[in-house]
Formats: C-alpha cells, sequence, structure tokens
C-alpha cells in the first residue's frame, strides 16, 4: 500500500478522497492555486502544494505540475477525482514515466473510451446495446438523409467530438435530416475544430442510468448497480439517485452484465461509469464510458456500503477485489443533490462570493433511520471562485426506501444554511415536492417540462403557509416580551398586550393569537389553533421544532421589521403587527418595482470585458453591448430592444456586482 | 355636569375627525395614514394621552373665524414606546394642510418643554403644507418658538424627525435641527424652495421628488438618515430605533437581555480580510457577526458609503459603531464620510452610547473636488468629535491605518480607551509603495531597488507590531474572539469618568 499519495484536484471531491486516504493511514498532498490557498482541501492535507495562477489552465490542468508536485513531496500515487486531468491521457503517461501510479485505468482504456465513435464501436464487439446507429463518417447531406431513414425517425445527429449540447441536432424527416446534417457540421467545425458527425437513433423520453463498475488487475470486474441520473438541467445532473425507481432486476443485471463485458474489452481496472439511455420500453443502450470517479459515486456507496475510492486505492496498489459480484447487494435507497452556488431564479446565472454563513445540515443517523451525508469543499468565511465549477456541496440522503430518503432530503434541504453567496437550495426543494418526481416518472426533459418558463420560487401550499406563519407568530411574541424587558420603562403604565396578532405576507392579513405554554406556544391562526413547539432561542437561524406534531425546520431571519422564512424552497416574508397596524398596513399603496427596462444592468457578479457602444449610439434589438466575464465564461448582452445608449456606467475592466448597472438608455 | 360631559365628548369627536372623512378619504388615497393612525402605529396600545385637544386657532382674518377645528391641525401628548415615555407631535394635513398656526406651534412647544423637564425624547411626525399664511408673521413667531426649542434640546433629549409629508421653507428647519430625520418614499418631500421658485431663478425644471425626495435626501445631500417604503413601516422602524436610545443625556443607553453568548467565537472572520491588501471585503460583515443577534440598524446607509455608522447591541446594551467601509472608494476619509461619522459620534457621545471603531482606512481622498470642497475643515471633524468625545471608545484596526487617517480614527492618542488590531493590521505613514517612492526617491527607475525597499518597509510596518511596542494598540487580537474582546472591553469601561474642562461650548470647525 501507499504511504502518500497526492490529490490532483480541489473542493469537495478532493476532500473527500483525502478523508478516505486518512482512514486508510495514507499520507495526503494537496496541490492549489493561488485562489485557493486558503481551501479546505488545503487545510485539510497533510501537505500542500502550490501550483500556479488561479485559472485552471494554468494550474489544475498542467501535468507537469502534479508530476513535479510529486517527486518534491515524495507521493507515490495520484487520485485525479474527476474533471481535470483524470481523463487525460497524456497525464497518465506522465505518471507513468516519472514512475507514479496513476489511481485509476491504464492509459489503454482511457484512450479508447474517450473518443464517441470508438467507444461505440468497441462496446457493439463488445456485444453492448448500442443506439442504432451509423458510426461512419458520413459525406454529405444526401447520406445523411438516407442512413436516417434506414434507421428510422426520429434520429440524433451529433458531433463526433461533441459534448454539452453543441452540434446536436434531432430530425423527424428526411428535410430535416438534410439541415440538421448541416448545421451540425458546421458548429461541429466552429466548437471543436472536427466536422464529423453521426446518426443514432433519438430516443423520447428518455432517461439516464449508469452503471459503476470497479475491476483490479488480477481480471476480476464487477458491477455496483445503477445510478439513474435524469434530472438535468442542460445536460448537467443535478439530481442522482440509486437504485433507479425505473429498473427491475432483469434490466439491471442485463445492463451490469453488458457494462462488466465492457470493461473486460478493455482491460478496465478501477472504477468506471458505464452510462446507458433508457428508453421507455426499458430498451436500454450504451451511451459511454467514463473512466473516472462520477460527481454522484456517493448514492453507489450509500447502497453498497462500499468506499470507492478506498477500493480504487486498493486496486491501484495491485490488490484483488476483496468480494465478488453474488456479494454486492444494494440495501435501501439514497439520492443526491446538488448545490450550486447558481440563482435558479435568473436562469441558473453564478452566484458566487464569500460564504458568510455556511452551517450544512447535521450528517449521520436521523430518528427516522434516514441518514445525511454531505461532500463540501467549502466553509464558512470561504470563497466560491469564479475559476471553478460552482458546486458548494452533494447533500445525499440514504433512506430504508426511497420515500424516506425523499423526506431526509427535503428537510435536510430546510436545515441547510448558506449567506453570502447565492445558491440553488429552493430549486432542489422544488424538485423534491414535484409529485413526479415522488411517483418516479423521470425523464432527461422533465426540469425543461415541469419548469417550462424557468423557475420563480414556489409558494407554499395552504397547510405549510399556516404552518410558517404560526412559526413567525411565535418569533414575534419572542420579541415582543423581550421587548418589554428593556431598562428604564415608565411607571404608572399598563402592561403592553401581547394576545392579538396579525400576520401580514402577501398582501393578506391573517389575524392571530399566541399562548405561551411549557418549550412553546399554542398559537392560533385564522381560527385553527396549532401546537408550535420549539428550543428555538432569538437569533438562532435555525428553527427547529413542531407545528401540530409534525417536525419542522425552518430557516427564519428577522429583517428590519420582517421575519423572512425559508421552508420547502419556498421564501416568505411575514410582518407580525398589532391588529390595528395590520388595518392600518393594508391601506398602504402596493408599489411597483422601479422600472429597470431603461438599463441594461449584470446579470451576476463577474468582470466587465467590454461595453462596445459608446453614449449616444444608436442601438437594435439583439445588437450586442457589452461582454461580462464570470466562471470563465463570457457573456455576451444584448439590446432587448431598440433605443439610443444615454450614459455608460461602468467601464471596461470594472468587477460588477449583480444587478449592477453597466449601461442606460434614453 | 352631564351637559358639560355630552359637550366634551362633541368636541373629542370633532377633534378624532380631523379635517374630515372627505378629507381623510384623500390622505389615505395619497398613501398616507391620518395623525392619528400614525399614533396609533408609533405608540404601545392605549398608552397615548392626548393634550390639548380643544385648542383653536385665534386668527379671525379671511373667514378663519369661522373655520375651527378643535386641535388646529396637530395631534400632541406623550405615551410610551415599549414602556419607555417618549412625547409625540403629529401634524394633520387633513386640517389646513397642517400648515402651523401660532396655536399649532405652541401644542409643540409645551410637549417639547415638557419631555426636557421629564427627560424624554421627542418624536415629530411632519406633515404640513407650511406656515398658516392667514395668519401671518404669528405663525413665523411659532416656526421660531420651536426652533429655539430644538436647539435648547438638542444634546439633552434625542429628537427625531419623520417626514411624512410635504416640509418646505422654514419648516425645514426644525427637523433640520433634530438628531435624526426619517422619510417616507414618494410621499414626503423636504426643500427650502420648491421646483416652481427653481425653476423661476434658475430655469432648472425638477420634479418635488427630485429636488427632496426620499432618496434624494438619504443618497445625494445626506439631509435624512433613513428612507422607507410606507408610513406604517416607517414608523415600525422608529420603534425598533427607539428601543436604542437613552431617554436623556444623563441616562445610559437601555439594555434588553439577550440570549447571545458574549464569547460567541466567528472563525469565518480569520478570513475577512483578503490576502490581496487591494482587495475590499465588506465590513458589514464583522459589524453583523459582532453584535448582538446580528441586529444592527444602520444609520445613513446610502449616504457616504465609504463609512458606516449605526447603532447595535454588545451583550444587551447599545453601542454605535462607525467603520469605514473598503468596499467603497477603498475605505478612504472623504468630506462626506467626514461628516457624517462626526455627527454620529457626537450624538453618541452626547447620550452616553459607547462608540466601537472599526478602522480600515487607506488616508484622505486626494483630488481638487475635495481640497476647494474644504476637506480640511470637513475632516477636521470627525477628528474633533472623537476627541472631545468621553464616551467609551473601543477601536479596532482591522487592516489599514495609514496617515492622518490613522489618527483620526479614534486613535489612542484621542484617548482611545481600547484599541486593539488583527494581525493582518498595517499602521504606517502611508502604504509601503508610496513610502518607498518618497524615501528612496534616488532609486526610481530601478525596479529591482525599490522592490526590495518595499518588502523591507512592509516588514517593518505592514504589520501591529511597531504600534503595538509604542502601546498606541493595547492588543493584537484574533479576529474570531472580536465579539468576546469588544464585550469584555465594553464591560470594563462601563463606569468610566472623563470629563472635558469647562467651556461655554466648544468652537467645533463648522
Amino acid at each position: 500500500m501507499f504511504d502518500k499519495i497526492l490529490i490532483a484536484n480541489r473542493g469537495e471531491i478532493a476532500c473527500r478522497v483525502i478523508k478516505t486516504a486518512r482512514r486508510m493511514g495514507i499520507k495526503t498532498v494537496a496541490v492549489y492555486s493561488e485562489a485557493d490557498a486558503g481551501a479546505l482541501h488545503v487545510e485539510m492535507a497533510d501537505e500542500a502544494v502550490a501550483i500556479g495562477p488561479a485559472p485552471s489552465a494554468q494550474s489544475y490542468l498542467v501535468a507537469d505540475r502534479i508530476v513535479e508536485a510529486c517527486l518534491k513531496t515524495g507521493a507515490q500515487a495520484v487520485h485525479p477525482g474527476y474533471g481535470f486531468l483524470s481523463e487525460k491521457a497524456e497525464f497518465c503517461e506522465k505518471l507513468k514515466k516519472a514512475g507514479i501510479t496513476f489511481i485509476g485505468p491504464d492509459v489503454h482504456a482511457i484512450g479508447a473510451m474517450g473518443d464517441k465513435i470508438e467507444s461505440k464501436k468497441l462496446a457493439k464487439a463488445a456485444g453492448v446495446s448500442t443506439v442504432p446507429g451509423y458510426l461512419g463518417v458520413i459525406k454529405d447531406e444526401a447520406e445523411a438523409a438516407s442512413i436516417a431513414r434506414e434507421i428510422g425517425y426520429p434520429v440524433m445527429i451529433k458531433a463526433s467530438a461533441g459534448g454539452g449540447g453543441k452540434g446536436m441536432r434531432v430530425a423527424w424527416n428526411d428535410a430535416e435530416a438534410r439541415d440538421g446534417f448541416r448545421s451540425a457540421s458546421n458548429e461541429a467545425r466552429s466548437s471543436f475544430a472536427d466536422d464529423r458527425v453521426f446518426i443514432e437513433k433519438y430516443i423520447q423520453e428518455p432517461r439516464h442510468i449508469e452503471i459503476q463498475v470497479l475491476a483490479d488487475t488480477h481480471g476480476n470486474c464487477v458491477y455496483l448497480g445503477e445510478r439513474e441520473c435524469s434530472i438535468q438541467r442542460r445536460h448537467q445532473k443535478v439530481i442522482e439517485e440509486a437504485p433507479s425507481p425505473f429498473l427491475d432486476p432483469q434490466t439491471r443485471k442485463a445492463m451490469g452484465e453488458q457494462a462488466v463485458a465492457l470493461a473486460k474489452a478493455v482491460q478496465y481496472r478501477s472504477a468506471g461509469t458505464v452510462e446507458f439511455i433508457v428508453g421507455p420500453d426499458k430498451s436500454f443502450y450504451f451511451l459511454e464510458m467514463n473512466t473516472r470517479l462520477q460527481v454522484e459515486h456517493p448514492v453507489t456507496e450509500e447502497v453498497t456500503g462500499l468506499d470507492l475510492v478506498e477500493l480504487m486505492i486498493r486496486v491501484a496498489a495491485g490488490e484483488r477485489l476483496p468480494f465478488g459480484q453474488e456479494d454486492v447487494k444494494l440495501n435501501g435507497w439514497s439520492i443526491e443533490a446538488r448545490v450550486y452556488a447558481e440563482d435558479p431564479t435568473r436562469n441558473f446565472l453564478p452566484a458566487i462570493g464569500r460564504v458568510t454563513r455556511y452551517r450544512p445540515p447535521a450528517e449521520g443517523k436521523r430518528a427516522d433511520g434516514s441518514r445525511v451525508r454531505v461532500d463540501t469543499g467549502v466553509y464558512e468565511g470561504g470563497e466560491i471562485s469564479m475559476y471553478y465549477d460552482p458546486m458548494i456541496a452533494k447533500l445525499i440522503t440514504w433512506g430504508p426506501d426511497r420515500a424516506t430518503a425523499t423526506r431526509a432530503m427535503g428537510e435536510a434541504l430546510d436545515g441547510f444554511v448558506i449567506r453570502g453567496a447565492g445558491h440553488n437550495i429552493s430549486f432542489l426543494a422544488a424538485l423534491m415536492g414535484l409529485e413526479r418526481f415522488g411517483e418516479g416518472r423521470l425523464s432527461t426533459n422533465l426540469i425543461a417540462e415541469e419548469f417550462p418558463d424557468g423557475f420563480h420560487g414556489i409558494t407554499p401550499e395552504a397547510d405549510t403557509l399556516r404552518r410558517l406563519l404560526a412559526v413567525a407568530l411565535m418569533a414575534e411574541r419572542r420579541v415582543a416580551e423581550r421587548d418589554a424587558m428593556i431598562s428604564g420603562q415608565a411607571t404608572g403604565q399598563l402592561r403592553r398586550s401581547l394576545e392579538g396578532w396579525v400576520a401580514r405576507t402577501g398582501g393578506v392579513n391573517h389575524p392571530g393569537s399566541v399562548m405561551p405554554v411549557d418549550g412553546g406556544a399554542d398559537v392560533r391562526l385564522d381560527d385553527r389553533t396549532m401546537a408550535v413547539r420549539t428550543g428555538w432561542e432569538l437569533g438562532d437561524l435555525l428553527w427547529t421544532g413542531t407545528v401540530d406534531g409534525v417536525p419542522m425546520t425552518v430557516q427564519i431571519e428577522r429583517k428590519g421589521t420582517r421575519w423572512v422564512l425559508f421552508h420547502g424552497g419556498a421564501e416568505l416574508s411575514v410582518q407580525v403587527l398589532t391588529p390595528r397596524a395590520g388595518d392600518l398596513a393594508a391601506l398602504m399603496p402596493v408599489k411597483l418595482p422601479p422600472d429597470m427596462s431603461k438599463f441594461l444592468l449584470s446579470p451576476m457578479p463577474g468582470l466587465l470585458v467590454s461595453v462596445v457602444v459608446a453614449e449616444g449610439e444608436e442601438v437594435k434589438a439583439g445588437q450586442e453591448l457589452a461582454v461580462v466575464e464570470a466562471m470563465k465564461m463570457e457573456n455576451i448582452l444584448r439590446a432587448e430592444s431598440d433605443g439610443r445608449v444615454k450614459k455608460v456606467h461602468a467601464a471596461k475592466g470594472a468587477s460588477l456586482a449583480v444587478d449592477e448597472k453597466i449601461i442606460e438608455f434614453e | 355636569m352631564q351637559e358639560i360631559v355630552a359637550k366634551l365628548e362633541a368636541k373629542r369627536a370633532g377633534a378624532r375627525q380631523g379635517g374630515g372623512a372627505k378629507r381623510v378619504e384623500a390622505q389615505h388615497a395619497k398613501g398616507k395614514l391620518t395623525a392619528r393612525e400614525r399614533i396609533d402605529v408609533l405608540l404601545d396600545e392605549g398608552s397615548f394621552e392626548e393634550w390639548d385637544m380643544f385648542v383653536e386657532h385665534r386668527c379671525t382674518d379671511f373667514g378663519m373665524a369661522d373655520q375651527k377645528v378643535p386641535g388646529d391641525g396637530v395631534v400632541t401628548g406623550h405615551g410610551t414606546i415599549n414602556g419607555r415615555l417618549v412625547f409625540v407631535f403629529s401634524q394633520d394635513f387633513t386640517v389646513f394642510g397642517g400648515s402651523l398656526s401660532e396655536a399649532h406651534a405652541e401644542k409643540i412647544c409645551k410637549v417639547m418643554d415638557q419631555a426636557m423637564k421629564v427627560g424624554a425624547p421627542v418624536i415629530g411626525l411632519n406633515d404640513s403644507g407650511g406656515a398658516r399664511i392667514q395668519e401671518g408673521v404669528a405663525s413665523l413667531g411659532g416656526y421660531a418658538e420651536v426652533f429655539q426649542r430644538n436647539v435648547l434640546a438638542s444634546g439633552v433629549v434625542p429628537q427625531i424627525s419623520l417626514i411624512m409629508g410635504p416640509c418646505a421653507g422654514g419648516a425645514v428647519y426644525s427637523p433640520a435641527m433634530t438628531d435624526f430625520i426619517f422619510m417616507v418614499k414618494d410621499s414626503s418631500y423636504m426643500f427650502v424652495t420648491g421646483p416652481d421658485v427653481v425653476k423661476t431663478v434658475t430655469h432648472e425644471v425638477v420634479t418635488a421628488e427630485e429636488l427632496g425626495g426620499a432618496v434624494t435626501h438619504t443618497a445625494k445631500s445626506g439631509v435624512a438618515d433613513l428612507a422607507f417604503e410606507n408610513d406604517v413601516e416607517a414608523i415600525l422602524q422608529t420603534r425598533r430605533f427607539f428601543d436604542f436610545l437613552p431617554l436623556n443625556n444623563r441616562e445610559k443607553p437601555p439594555v434588553r437581555p439577550t440570549a447571545d453568548p458574549i464569547d460567541r467565537q466567528e472563525p469565518s472572520l480569520d478570513t475577512l480580510v483578503p490576502a490581496n491588501p487591494n482587495k475590499p471585503y465588506d465590513m458589514k460583515e464583522l459589524i453583523l457577526k459582532v453584535v448582538d443577534e446580528g441586529d444592527f440598524f444602520e444609520v445613513q446607509p446610502d449616504y457616504a458609503r465609504n463609512i458606516i455608522t449605526g447603532f447595535g447591541r454588545m451583550n444587551g446594551s447599545t453601542v454605535g459603531f462607525v467603520a469605514n467601509q473598503p468596499m467603497v472608494l477603498a475605505g478612504c476619509l472623504d468630506i462626506d464620510s467626514s461628516r457624517k461619522a462626526a455627527r454620529f459620534v457626537r450624538f453618541c457621545d452626547a447620550f452616553n452610547i459607547p462608540i466601537v471603531t472599526f478602522v480600515d482606512v487607506p488616508g484622505f481622498l486626494p483630488g481638487t473636488a475635495q481640497e476647494y470642497g474644504g476637506i480640511i475643515k470637513h475632516g477636521a471633524k470627525l477628528l474633533f468629535a472623537y476627541a472631545e468625545c468621553t464616551v467609551p471608545k473601543v477601536t479596532v484596526i482591522t487592516r489599514k491605518a495609514y496617515g492622518g487617517a490613522y489618527d483620526v480614527m479614534a486613535s489612542k492618542h484621542l484617548r482611545g480607551d481600547v484599541n486593539y488590531a488583527w494581525p493582518q493590521a498595517e499602521i504606517a505613514v502611508m502604504g509601503p509603495k508610496g513610502a518607498v517612492e518618497i524615501i528612496f526617491r534616488q532609486d526610481i527607475g530601478d525596479t529591482a531597488k525599490i522592490e526590495a525597499r518595499t518588502e523591507e518597509y512592509r516588514q517593518k510596518f505592514a504589520n501591529p507590531f511597531v504600534a503595538a511596542s509604542r502601546g498606541y494598540i493595547d492588543d493584537v487580537i484574533m479576529p474570531h474572539n472580536t465579539r468576546k474582546r469588544l464585550c469584555r472591553a465594553l464591560g470594563m469601561l462601563r463606569n468610566k469618568q472623563l470629563e472635558n474642562p469647562w467651556k461655554k461650548h466648544d468652537n467645533l470647525p463648522l
């Protein structure tokens, strides 16, 4: 076994690998860029080596730096995590040359699975079910149409070198096939400098289900069940689970065996994932093989009880798999939600920044037998930088069944406190609350179908609203009781009554009253009484307790004269007033937010790369106005309508806050 | 007696009606509450005792003899806010447009006089068209009577003005001399001369809102302290604000129990100051993390944002916070921020509120605009305010404390009681780069030499040790312990006694 390994990654995955290595008694070396000098993985590792400036192309992606770091620290092996250098064959070769072990598959397997067309050919040869299609190079439009007809419509035309949805077209007839071929190859040429495209059957209502395989260097290879990752947004996975609510044991076995066959065909070792697309009739087709540890591997660990990182390390050290296929048992259900620093109500734009409050839910066993696990690379006071993937954490729950795991996830999300940077917790909670999710009716189109106009937050249903208002009423009563204890009070005055209140939210007054009892209060609201029990104190960000016996976790903050509550993905602003103030508040005018349509605002925090219009210039709708860079992405901001530029508020090179004015129109 | 009681009831009913249902409706249509409705929200239920409900004007000209409304356009009296005594006057726009008559002014003066005698704050709810023109000079005299009382009460009892409608001409000077001015957006404005006169004289075309609305005065002129969305919000926030203030200049600030531990650690503060000394960070995070329950009431949040002023509580007791804000203009001192902070410091000193100062200041803002604008005198105001004040002063230097600005920001030399520095503190005449370019002027052009000198200077001064070795810094504290150390220091200073030499008054550089 190794004495010391280096983790060629950052963020949560680096932390996660370090945890396992430490448990195994292996010393760890972290590498970090300038932006990550204060990062959690650096603090956790036994040693840390600086490998260059913030941009990953000059640090985490520079293979030579990693090799140097190994040599300098005496690390015998490298765990690459996911992303960065994890699937770069040249990196493996460089390590090999330096006599350092790569904790992952062999160069040959990485190379074979790296090319979409090559990997499909290999899969077909290994007896793996592939999407009916044509893998050869297509000459022209006419050939494209005839191949498409042969396969049967609808078909998908895809760039060989593609990814991320670029160079992809669906065609339902000959004309569309011809068009699709032309535009896909054009796009492929401009995006990947490689205009090869291929055609395959288009699966409607597809599900993304993948098989985890694990192989050693002694010819043993097993599959560890599946993960369903159908809930995706723009090909980025959002929610993953194991097992899949869709598969039956026969299909699972068939998929597993094919995945193992493929792994064996490329002499695979270490952990790998064979991705399949699954149709509504449970037909499944090979998509690609990922020759690394997946982001979503924890759900497999939770249902199998295995530590995949440990097994990868052992396999890399030449050990045999300590179990066979028959020993692999799936137990219970596990769900993972990816918590990102992005704003779901602004089309998921990155919302990076300093994390001023960070209180993930407690890990470990819960009262109902479920478990919570948080894989994170962030800490309170840390920074979510614009240079890397804006993932904050992976929240993983396990339960004996899917419903319990889902409930645990909902409650864990309720208690996940993040301030400073934006986050998508409300969106994740909304997904957990979908009826369709509960029923397991998933497909890769789920998000597009359920949120066709984007996500605009959710409104709590009547019952939840009532409970939340009860929490707010109780909290206000605490404030009033404490207010009544302020020093310097006049004598000869009657005590202020603390009985009657009005909870005002969304322009509606809900009359109520609060009767304190031991460990909480009985709250009457709209003529119904609820037993509210809690140990909450003023100033606590988390309200935990029960309302009518139902456990609730609510994030609660007093902002000026209002309570802001967060629960079940919904944010609620409540004012608790005396009945008289409530009546008078109802007389106040409803003010519309100021009209900002005359301004171009920065949609996200970032760097203003350029402003391409000048004051006084006429602009047409759709014309490029400015470019803002954030998260390595250049976002082109365009004019929404015709107009004339009145004033340019920000100069090139300015670092912009979200909603900062860039240009004003007349 | 029954007859008298019936008459009394009739008079009371008349007074309560104000200007009548129609005018009340018009007031509501403007999004405004009536004078009495405002008092209902402001004071504890049932605590209001009204005075002078039967006062009427004495004017007989222009047919005024027939137009009398009991109370004469202003509701006055006293009540409590969370049990603490306060005097109130609330102008009634539904009665003669809230205009100020001689009798109206007398009512205001009466509550002010009483407030002074018993040592209780005065809150004025302003909603008035101006002078009662029919009364002429009697009305002007009334204003001056109020002004005089504002001045005498200044520094004796806190005075808060809520502007909830028009406040124009001479009328602005009463709120102007009170301690705090809160305005309501879209329904209040203050100016000495209105848009019509402005147009005639300077040909500028401007709306009342642009000229003197809540946003103008809280962001541009700095005349007002806070702008609120509507009447109810403004009044509820005033209640919240009131809880921070002592009742008068002989009392200590109020104490309110809290469950927030005084030794609460905040590990994230250790990473608040970025490694790069030129990178900004949000000083408000520090304030929010040290005050009780994260409850901070910021004053003038939209004006001179390079300095933060406001109230919080430490261990239940009110503290005034002054902090440079590196997010805006690098946190430098300029005319506006010096004036803003000076006024705040003087308020705290007048009312026995301890001051905590967080320092990250690169110096004074350079430029002709500043020099022509008189930064010398304005900057001196803040220096003067800190130097004369005798309340407990605790200072924490979080990063830069450069040059004269170091001296100004509640330094040890200005009788700072406890002066702490975070480990990242740099106390020096200026930044290393600037300093080296002066000391080693002959080496400019020799990059290597300059770099070496800069590093040398940084080693020597870009740390708290030189200042600490002279005792200018009492201790270097870890950021995560800031709350604990502040609570302890303020506790130690609770009974601080310090008096300035007798004088009639000082001569603050105005």
